[in-house]
């Protein structure tokens, strides 16, 4: 089966592409990306600020199920309708710094198009931890569960 | 069913990741590792037999009894950990790609 989401992350470097191959034309992809109300409803945030254009910000609020609050934000150095958006990543205090973010839109058939997104971290540290975020807290929930039963045993 | 499983689906399961931790510090026998879990004894076998064949838990007869212990070599292939990263990715562009399949543009 072949993979719709890709990942490669070389050993030693400080960056990684993501790409993603959409059964969506060109346009509309590149629409998810642009109207607050869609990029909320996709990327599970609220959108506190989104200002498309080239020195516009944007900024998420996201809370998590316990009721915390954590904050996204960036600056967009360029954007290129259809085409092409730059722009910068934090996820406010935390250790991960802060990230540059390459986007490339591409059509492939009238109803199909290409994400390819490049993520460059200021060390090669950082980019590992943010890599191993989503493991680390599926292991952690294991490990809770774990206890959990362990403590019912008692 | 014979499919050929591969490492990453072994650990997109919560439970099968709570096994390897725990045989991760010491081999241990299908009844041990299950006294563990409050899941049905022949769910934790089901784990076991899909950890054995993509190959991150090695089997070793000892008298009467089997133990479990992990594969370090297969253990490497995931130590990097992209795969639940990637799944992430895959799961909010699965999102956008649903959401954008039903927009209406209003007008």
């Amino acid at each position: 089966m072949e993979l719709k989401t890709k990942v490669n992350a070389e050993e030693g470097q400080q960056q990684l592409t993501i790409t993603r191959e959409f059964d969506l034309p060109l346009d509309l992809l590149f629409k998810a990306y642009v109207e607050p109300e869609i990029v909320e409803q996709w990327m599970g945030t609220k959108v506190l600020k989104l200002e498309s254009k080239k020195h516009g910000s944007y900024q998420f609020e996201t809370t998590d199920p316990k009721g915390n609050k954590h904050c996204f934000n960036g600056v967009i150095h360029e954007f290129s309708p259809g085409q092409r958006i730059k722009r910068t990543f934090e996820m406010e205090n935390t250790p991960f710094g802060i990230q540059l973010e390459i986007y490339e839109f591409e059509s492939l058939t009238v109803g199909t198009s290409r994400l390819n997104m490049q993520v460059i971290y200021e060390s090669v540290a950082q980019r590992d931890q943010v890599l191993k975020m989503p493991f680390a807290q599926g292991i952690n929930m294991a490990h809770n569960r774990l206890q959990d039963i362990v403590s019912k045993l008692k | 069913m014979n499919l050929r499983r591969d490492v990453f689906q072994a650990i997109a399961d919560p439970t099968r990741r709570a096994i390897l931790l725990l045989v991760a510090s010491q081999s241990l026998t299908a009844g041990a590792i299950a006294a563990n879990f409050n899941t049905a004894r022949p769910t934790v076998s089901k784990h076991l037999q899909i950890l054995t064949e993509c190959e991150l838990l090695e089997q070793k007869q000892n008298g009467r009894e089997i133990f479990y212990h992990t594969n370090a070599k297969k253990m490497k292939e995931i130590a990097d950990f992209i795969e639940p990263f990637r799944q992430m990715w895959d799961d909010r562009f699965n999102k956008l790609e649903d959401i954008m399949k039903n927009y209406k543009p209003k007008e």
